[in-house]
């Protein structure tokens, strides 16, 4: 499926080749920066947009030319989009009554949903006399008051604070567990997709850069955008050699791969260890001069030089492995964890 | 705390050209009438009491006299076509400019309001001329035998109705012009999302929250409308009277300054009551 706009040389793929399959009862999330045609894949799920090439079936229906209404899909906006002039009980039951469902069978939907989001003692205040928290509670309720196959969420966590994103994260992921219905989230913070999905599509460039479970994406990062976007990676030019990866600064890396190969190394800050260059070990990488250590709270970070990259890794604070330190200008060797480097084709 | 001198200009400007005038067309209207014009300072209820009865010139005797009540209604029921015609031209056209790109939205409101920079009066002539059987529109009817006699446009209601609606139409176009700017089209997608079509999304939540803006295009066409003087006296050729055109004669060729003040006052009282009732009803729906 793509979705182009404009024509000719000026055309703009805000989305190409998507070919993707969402399970029921999923918790499926696009995931990508700004940009990258997340949220014009919702809009084309949504019936808000139609694709210039291929199709979209939900539960096995083409849904081509059904208009947002007739599609057994609904939307939790990024603003929520409450109706200002409707209580919070109107707004649960706008669909319902839109729909024409029976005034009594409306009411008792209205209260359960309510009830499932937490917001009794609620119905007869306005949207502007919410907290952000509630607003978005209204929201998730009149979304799912007329029963939709798959729940839409656009970025719908981003206007809130920190504390309460926190909060939201497990209340939506509860919510999709015991609604049973599919859940497609779009969101641009890595955090929020890695904690509640069943399953991330990371998207790029109006494509899918890798598509798995929030674990493989973590991982096993498919590319360079990939291992950057996800958590942050230091990614390292290299060659292979005869022995494995070389890196400028850093020695032999164990890789396979055809010799005079260009490739890049992806390994996480967190999944490097730090060694005085003194205490250096057979398969330590180094030596590198510490440039910069940041305190964290939880944990340092510390920036090395020498390689051909400024290379990043974190230390925690406290328990076992808390007990190292360095100071800028100390000669170290990075000691990467089993299974820690990924060899990406450059 | 603001020193209360500074609100000197405002409160004197209140008291000179709004509580004043008010203030003297209330005691006209209770005073007797003077013989060429004026009034004599010496209280009566006549004003009032003409507006509803006539009293025989002989006996004095007093009979039930609906005439000025019709105009009342008349002046009513004309203004409020006028506002209705307003609203549906006012609403598709304020909707078309509140979503046209930036740039060109002001192009367009100064397109509704260049006609406004020619006077009134013109332009009611204008309207006129436009209308009369031998104005244009017959002209062209006739040439190309739709119509064999000229239709009778002008002098009559019809012709007041039009003058109406072209006279305030921007008044009704502005007030929603700004409400539109204003709405927040996402609330449309949200209602298309939650299964309304375009009649039912149009009525759930379009009109509701333009309805500040609804009533103040309402209120700036009715109100004018029931007193207007110009579109009745020209267009209806002044054999039907709207309030406006019955107010004007007391103070030129009846001279009746008490009788005039009183019907001011009438139609003044009138707007005030329909304000305070919408006023209050707005009120309540906000709570």
């Amino acid at each position: 499926m793509a979705r182009v706009y404009g024509k000719g040389a000026a055309a703009h793929h805000a989305l190409d080749h998507i070919d993707l399959t969402i399970k029921a009862n999923e918790f499926f999330t696009l995931l990508g920066p700004s940009g990258c045609g997340k949220t014009t894949l919702l809009r084309l799920i949504g019936g808000f947009d139609q694709p210039t090439s291929g199709q979209i079936a939900i539960f096995g229906r083409d849904v081509a030319g059904l208009p947002p209404e007739g599609r057994p899909v609904n939307t939790v906006f990024q603003h929520y989009a409450l109706f200002p002039h409707l209580t919070v009980a109107q707004n649960i039951g706008f669909a319902l009554r839109m729909l024409g469902r029976p005034r009594a069978e409306s009411a008792a939907t209205v209260a359960r949903m309510v009830a499932l989001v937490g917001l009794e003692g609620m119905e007869s205040r306005r949207p502007d006399q919410l907290s952000g928290g509630q607003k978005q509670r209204v929201a998730l309720a009149r979304a799912l008051a007329p029963g939709p196959k798959i729940l839409l969420l656009d970025e719908p966590l981003s206007a809130l604070d920190a504390k309460l994103r926190m909060r939201m994260r497990s209340e939506l992921k509860a919510l999709q567990r015991e609604t049973g219905i599919s859940f497609v989230f779009v969101t641009h913070d890595q955090d929020e997709a890695l904690a509640m999905s069943d399953r991330i599509a990371v998207m790029q460039g109006g494509r899918i850069q890798q598509l798995g479970r929030p674990e493989e994406i973590y991982e096993a990062p498919a590319n360079r955008f990939v291992a950057d976007f996800i958590g942050g990676a230091n990614l390292i030019p290299a060659r292979i050699g005869a022995n494995g990866a070389e890196a400028v600064g850093l020695g032999v890396i164990p890789a396979s791969g055809a010799v005079g190969d260009a490739v890049t190394l992806a390994i996480r800050p967190e999944r490097l260890g730090l060694v005085a260059d003194a205490m250096r070990h057979p398969g330590d990488l180094g030596p590198l001069r510490v440039a910069e250590r940041i305190y964290m709270g939880n944990e340092l970070s510390f920036r090395l030089d020498g390689a051909e990259v400024p290379l990043h890794v974190t230390l925690p604070r406290g328990g076992v492995r808390g007990a190292q330190d360095f100071a800028p200008g100390d000669a170290v060797c990075i000691r990467p964890e089993p299974g820690a480097v990924r060899v990406l084709s450059s | 705390m603001k020193p209360a001198w500074l609100l000197t200009p405002a409160i004197a400007t209140i008291l000179i050209f709004m509580a004043l005038p008010i203030a003297i067309t209330t005691v006209y209207s209770v005073l007797t009438p003077a013989q060429y014009g004026g009034v004599i300072w010496e209280p009566s209820p006549e004003a009032y009491i003409r507006l509803l009865f006539e009293r025989d010139i002989f006996d004095d005797s007093l009979t039930f006299n609906t005439d000025y009540l019709q105009i009342l209604g008349r002046s009513v029921v004309q203004a409020g076509i006028a506002t209705i015609l307003c609203l549906i031209i006012g609403l598709p056209t304020a909707w078309f400019i509140a979503t046209r790109p930036a740039g060109q939205k002001s192009l367009w409101l100064m397109l509704v309001t260049v006609p406004y920079w020619v006077n009134l009066l013109v332009r009611t002539i204008a309207l006129l001329l436009i209308l009369r059987d031998e104005g244009p529109i017959n002209g062209v009817l006739q040439s190309i035998g739709l119509t064999d006699d000229p239709l009778p446009l002008a002098y009559n209601n019809f012709a007041i109705g039009l003058g109406l609606v072209s006279s305030f139409l921007p008044f009704m176009i502005l007030p929603l012009y700004a409400a539109i700017e204003r709405f927040d089209f996402s609330l449309l997608e949200a209602a298309y999302d939650l299964h309304a079509n375009r009649r039912k999304a149009f009525f759930a939540v379009v009109l509701p929250i333009l309805r500040p803006g609804l009533i103040a295009g309402g209120l700036l066409v009715f109100i004018p409308g029931i007193g207007s003087y110009l579109a009745p006296d020209i267009l209806g050729g002044g054999k039907t009277l709207m309030l406006g055109n019955l107010i004007g004669m007391q103070f030129q060729g009846s001279r009746n300054w008490p009788f005039g003040a009183a019907l001011a006052t009438i139609l003044m009282a009138v707007t005030l009551v329909a304000l305070f009732i919408i006023a209050r009803r707005a009120a309540r729906e906000e709570a």
